[in-house]
């Protein structure tokens, strides 16, 4: 391949190619996909249409597109404080457990107390949450220097661990016949839901104003800046004279905060107790979104909805076809490595050989 | 009582020693590889569906191993040729192999098998651990591998062609992966479930670190972890009330505390973690 088509770099990095890449990723992903189908015997357009348009097609099934991607795009926004400044935060996962967690623990101690405060308390309690099991890593790394990739990893798995152990232990529902969850929390501490009969819950409005939030931090703040510089260009960002700890730990604070956030938006929204598998892997799903979305708030809204219908699709495709809901991850990789390898053209000028 | 428990352990560790040593050669080559969950289950998918199609152990080995090195492979491409971000890549390649080894799988959960007897690959796994170890130690291909890792450009200065040593280094890490899935699927269990892996990938991943990158030491904490595991289950089973999971939380700790002791110190982190770990190249650069 080497010998037929030349890389030449570009100048400076294509805008449009910026852009066009995660469409032309969905557009092959979508290709790749019919002829997975194709070859497990189904319809390709039959099928892709019971995954991609039929889950949409009436108001429940835009509200449940909604209540999935509320926590995607929210982690995503997150992590891409992270990304933006070249720390490799994936243990989202483990944020948003820790978020549930704290946030789900105020849900269940005041379970049988009705007040106004009990839903503030726990949304603060899974903020503080997440981020406090971020500032793990982000500790061990400006302390110790320690590879954060690894780090938050493994913290993701302690933490399913911990609440694995709460849900079969400590906080086991006692009239909840020895299942593995806990009791229901109060009226008091459920999300409202924001249109009768439907599941979409207040959880969006808070991830709509943390996105535009975030919008705000990158586009007309210092620290906004300098994040941006940071990941950009180390060195400029120490010749500035950043502080380098600060961003670190701000950096794994607000995306441990927004994934704990999206914790307790799962709990005291659709769920309204704490069980072992409240997240279907959002906190790393989301890094997809992240990467899809380009990092940007609009990107990230409208990778959110595509990786969402993935989780819809999937679940109908079970329902329907018979096939595995796992089929949902399929797409989720298959975009991702789309993704991954049209970047090239965003740097790079494919030339042919002569 | 302790030939059984040896036992056990013996049978249950393997498929972490042969994911780890697989990634521990990826990483001394200076790539991180993420997909290791995936690529088990691939691995362990393919052996058992070509098992049940063909009653040939044989088909079913060399059917997983050419599907290690196909996973591995897209990863190697993606992040070699297109210069894709590894973790993201690696994490990619994890979601993807969870989804389509269910795809794969689906007809064939609850079929039975005849097992293999683990013994033969139990003992492959020590061989495979030793002949790394002395790979790195004193072959000159070894030394050639550690060079890339540690410095890529200094190595392509040299000579050495940096993108078809990780190649292959990344081949022989998906065809280990897909042993053990193959083990896994076909001695350990032996049947074939959605996600049967169960976090295995992440624990070979935190195996490697444990390891601080020597192979002989992945023996030495693969049966740690296994011990630790088999003893938990032992002390549920004789009534010994104590939760489980704090027992699991194990692996993951011991890694971070490991981290924690090599980075903090300079000369540490040299002597044990690849310089150039996760770091593309691009020799125009």
């Amino acid at each position: 391949m080497e010998k037929l088509i030349k890389l030449v770099p570009r100048g400076s990095s294509s805008q449009s190619m910026f852009i066009l890449a995660p469409i032309f990723a969905i557009f092959l992903t979508l290709l790749t996909g019919s002829i997975i189908f194709f070859l497990m015997g189904y319809n390709p357009s039959n099928a892709l249409k019971i995954f991609f348009i039929s889950p949409i097609s009436n108001a429940y099934g835009i509200s449940e597109l909604l209540v999935k991607a509320t926590p995607l795009a929210l982690i995503a926004m997150g992590l891409s404080f992270c990304f933006k400044n070249n720390i490799y935060n994936i243990g989202a996962e483990g944020q948003l457990t820790m978020g549930a967690i704290f946030g789900g623990g105020v849900g269940i101690y005041f379970y049988d107390i009705s007040s106004v405060l009990i839903l503030p308390g726990m949304i603060i309690a899974g903020a503080l949450g997440g981020a406090l099991w971020a500032m793990i890593p982000a500790l061990l790394k400006t302390k110790f220097n320690t590879n954060e990739i690894l780090t938050s990893l493994m913290l993701a798995y302690i933490a399913l661990l911990i609440l694995d152990y709460l849900v079969v232990g400590p906080w086991r529902d006692p009239d909840g016949f020895n299942f593995p969850k806990t009791r229901p929390f109060g009226e008091s501490g459920r999300m409202p839901i924001l249109f009768q009969g439907l599941r979409i819950h207040f959880g969006l409005i808070i991830t709509l104003i943390l996105i535009a939030f975030s919008w705000f931090i990158y586009s007309k703040t210092i620290f906004g800046f300098q994040l941006k510089v940071s990941g950009f260009s180390p060195k400029a960002a120490r010749f500035a004279g950043f502080n380098k700890n600060f961003l670190i730990f701000s950096a794994f604070a607000i995306s441990g905060a927004f994934a704990g956030l999206a914790g307790v938006g799962e709990v005291s929204g659709p769920i309204g107790l704490i069980y072992r598998d409240i997240s279907p892997n959002y906190g790393f799903t989301a890094i997809i979104v992240c990467f899809l979305g380009r990092l940007h708030p609009l990107g990230i809204i409208f990778a959110s909805l595509v990786i969402a219908l993935t989780y819809l699709g999937a679940e109908d495709a079970q329902l329907f076809l018979q096939i595995p809901a796992a089929v949902g991850f399929v797409f989720q990789g298959l975009v991702l490595f789309f993704l991954l390898g049209s970047d090239l053209l965003v740097n790079f000028k494919l030339r042919l050989n002569n | 009582m302790i030939f059984g428990i040896v036992n056990i352990i013996l049978i249950g560790t393997t498929p972490l020693v042969f994911a780890a040593i697989g990634e521990l050669v990826v990483e001394k080559s200076g790539v991180l590889n993420l997909g290791l969950e995936g690529m088990m289950l691939v691995g362990a998918v393919s052996a058992f569906v070509t098992l049940v199609l063909t009653d040939s152990y044989l088909a079913a080995l060399i059917v997983s191993l050419i599907s290690g090195l196909v996973m591995s492979g897209l990863f190697a491409f993606l992040v070699l040729y297109l210069m894709a971000n590894q973790v993201a890549t690696g994490l990619a390649l994890t979601i993807f192999g969870i989804g389509i080894s269910s795809m794969i799988g689906k007809k064939y959960v609850g079929t039975p098998i005849d097992g293999l007897s683990p013994y033969f690959l139990i003992i492959i796994s020590f061989l495979v651990v030793i002949f790394i170890g002395y790979f790195f130690k004193k072959t000159k291909l070894g030394l050639i591998v550690k060079a890339v890792g540690e410095s890529h450009h200094s190595a392509h200065s040299l000579g050495f062609n940096v993108i078809k040593i990780r190649f292959i280094s990344i081949l022989f890490g998906g065809a280990m992966s897909a042993l053990a899935g193959f083990y896994f699927s076909i001695c350990y269990a032996p049947m074939w479930q959605e996600g049967m892996i169960a976090g295995r990938g992440w624990i070979a991943l935190a195996l490697v670190v444990f390891a601080t990158w020597k192979p002989e030491r992945i023996l030495l904490g693969a049966y740690i972890f296994g011990g630790v595991a088999i003893m938990q289950m032992n002390l549920q089973a004789f009534g010994v009330k104590f939760p489980g999971q704090f027992f699991n939380m194990m692996p993951y700790l011991v890694t971070i505390l490991v981290l924690v002791i090599i980075s903090g110190n300079k000369l540490r982190i040299k002597l044990s973690a690849p310089a150039c770990l996760t770091l593309p190249f691009n020799k125009n650069q």
